[in-house]
């Protein structure tokens, strides 16, 4: 249609109604449709936790979640809820739990790894007085458990009963590119930690929007090495809302002191890198593929730019307070210099990224910008009005951004329409 | 440990008084002069030092990359408008090797944007390895191990 929405029209993948950056109760809505819907929502890497005991403090879309390798290796997660009075059983971001028994501080109700209740101080009262009633069952007083899963060492859980398999979930085209990155043992080299004053869905439309790569993050064309000659492609899973986009490295030596050669005027950066080991990339996957974002809803972004390897992923505290955590990792036999290219290359990426900070602010622009506006609509209509499941070259399209609202209103169902109204 | 040496106090703490005004006067093009040329400048989360985990959020391993950040800084990035303002301690030092010292000091670093309000952006302390030559302390490396885990939007201007 190439035409802004009419006021108060129902959101489209092309036009969404910004009120859905705003509503708390379209943000409790997502809560109950997505995060605890039939999603699998990413916990965490497996290399995190890899002794049995383990354990890493994280959470589902709001919901803190605790996941934790049982003493038979197995992987656990269970929502940090204590069943007696609710409150935080595990206090710590992460730690090893070497007799599985997670114990609440309050009224020390302990649980084991797989967050079963095995313990209640009192329980039978003290000479006859006080204690449980002796139906008092430990098991049916158990943390909230979640299902499970991991591919490639790649954790999710889901509060679905009857979602399809984490690997139908993900489908084989996200399964392949996250084969490519996991294609041998990893090791987490940290974290960091990143606060967004903006909605969760800014930032991941942000994940997925290649249009704005060479507009907002300058600092490829300030130091004159954009080049256009790279060869990059988007693609999307069946429901839209994953996708993944690859840009090959330069063809022939990377040279790029050359780059400014095939630069548009614009792009053509005068200031010169005094070290350009910086962006030097070593191709270490064999396809030659030097920046690969894959987006996998709802709440994780899994990178490789250069010789990064990352996870970020999303925490949604609130309509307007989204935490990005980003896990940096390499692989489990680089040796000491690897990692220290490894360690300059994430100059580029995280909260300080030389070519990522910008995420950040946009976020929070998008989101000052849209206070007051509930009714009217954004404008995403680059590269068409459809959601494809592949598009090549990307970069001059919002394809993916379409896909993720299409899976987004698909799973949200009636629950923005019902907002609209009793808001209106 | 701590040593009692007041002329080098007086340097260390000559520097770190002149790192801090130079940040947050924004004459950020002076700033890798408070590095020697082979250079290691960090800025990482203290619970990946905490666990043995190395990666930082900035690290510069010259100086010509701090220039660099500072170049993107002024040409490249977007970020929020903002002030900063650098609360340093008194160093304590913590070895002597030769010309080289090793010292720590805590800093808080406040930071305000255009809305005018004054927050407290990130906490932590300077690991720093200094050379001293013809009376004058130069960094070998700093670490800024910051407490504020929870990086604020973004984090552009160096600590």
């Amino acid at each position: 249609m190439n035409a802004m929405a009419p006021v108060g029209a129902p959101s489209l993948p092309t036009a969404v109604d910004y009120r859905v950056y705003h509503d708390t109760q379209i943000f409790a809505a997502e809560q109950r449709n997505i995060f605890k819907g039939r999603t699998w929502c990413y916990l965490g890497l497996e290399a995190e936790i890899p002794n049995a005991g383990d354990f890493r403090a994280t959470h589902l879309g709001e919901t803190p979640v605790v996941l934790v390798r049982g003493q038979e290796g197995k992987l656990h997660a269970w929502v940090n809820r204590c069943a007696h009075k609710g409150a935080t059983v595990c206090r710590s971001l992460r730690g090893n739990q070497a007799d599985g028994a997670f114990v609440c501080v309050y009224h020390q109700w302990a649980y084991d790894s797989e967050g079963t209740l095995v313990g209640v101080p009192f329980r039978r009262g003290m000479k006859g007085v006080g204690g449980y009633e002796k139906d008092f069952d430990l098991a049916s007083h158990s943390l909230e458990k979640l299902r499970v899963e991991s591919y490639k060492g790649m954790v999710f859980g889901t509060f679905s009963a009857d979602i399809e398999s984490l690997d139908d979930f993900l489908g084989p085209v996200m399964r392949k590119y996250i084969d490519r990155v996991f294609q041998r043992p990893i090791k987490v080299l940290g974290y960091s930690r990143q606060y967004m004053a903006g909605n969760w869905k800014l930032y991941s439309e942000n994940s997925r929007d290649s249009y704005h790569g060479g507009l907002l993050h300058l600092f490829y064309p300030t130091f004159g090495i954009y080049r256009q000659s790279q060869d990059s492609a988007g693609e999307l899973a069946e429901q839209g809302f994953h996708n993944v986009f690859t840009v090959s490295k330069p063809k022939g030596d990377i040279d790029y002191g050359s780059f400014g050669d095939e630069a548009n005027r614009e792009m053509q950066g005068s200031a010169k890198l005094q070290d350009e080991r910086l962006l030097q990339f070593r191709p270490e996957i064999e396809d030659d593929v030097g920046l690969h974002i894959q987006s996998l809803f709802p709440s994780v972004v899994l990178q490789q730019i250069q010789n990064t390897l990352a996870t970020r992923q999303i925490v949604t505290h609130g309509v307007d307070k989204t935490e990005l955590v980003w896990t940096y990792f390499g692989y489990a036999d680089d040796d000491e210099e690897t990692t220290r290219h490894r360690l300059r290359n994430l100059n580029l990426v995280g909260p300080s990224g030389l070519i990522s900070m910008e995420d950040g602010e946009a976020v929070e622009l998008c989101q000052q910008g849209t206070v007051g506006a509930e009714g009217k609509h954004s404008f995403i209509e680059m590269g068409g009005d459809d959601v494809r499941g592949y598009y090549a070259p990307m970069g001059m399209d919002e394809n993916a951004v379409r896909g993720f609202w299409k899976g987004y209103l698909s799973l949200m169902g009636d629950a923005l329409a019902v907002s609209a109204e009793a808001s209106a | 440990m701590s040593l009692v040496e007041p002329v080098l106090q007086g340097l260390v703490d000559s520097l770190n008084a002149a790192y801090g005004l130079c940040l947050d006067d924004d004459r950020l093009e002076e700033w890798p002069e408070f590095f020697v040329d082979d250079c290691l400048y960090q800025v990482i989360a203290r619970e990946n030092v905490d666990n043995g985990l190395p990666a930082a959020v900035m690290y510069c391993d010259s100086k010509g990359m701090l220039v660099d950040r500072v170049v993107a800084l002024r040409r490249a990035n977007v970020f929020p408008e903002h002030f900063s303002r650098h609360l340093i301690s008194r160093a304590v030092l913590t070895g002597i090797d030769g010309d080289t010292v090793s010292a720590e000091a805590s800093y808080a670093l406040l930071q305000t944007r255009n809305d005018g309000e004054t927050r407290i952006y990130n906490a932590g302390k300077y690991v720093d390895r200094l050379l001293i030559k013809d009376g004058v302390a130069k960094l070998v490396s700093r670490m800024c191990v910051y407490d504020t885990h929870r990086i604020a939007t973004l984090l552009a201007t160096p600590i």
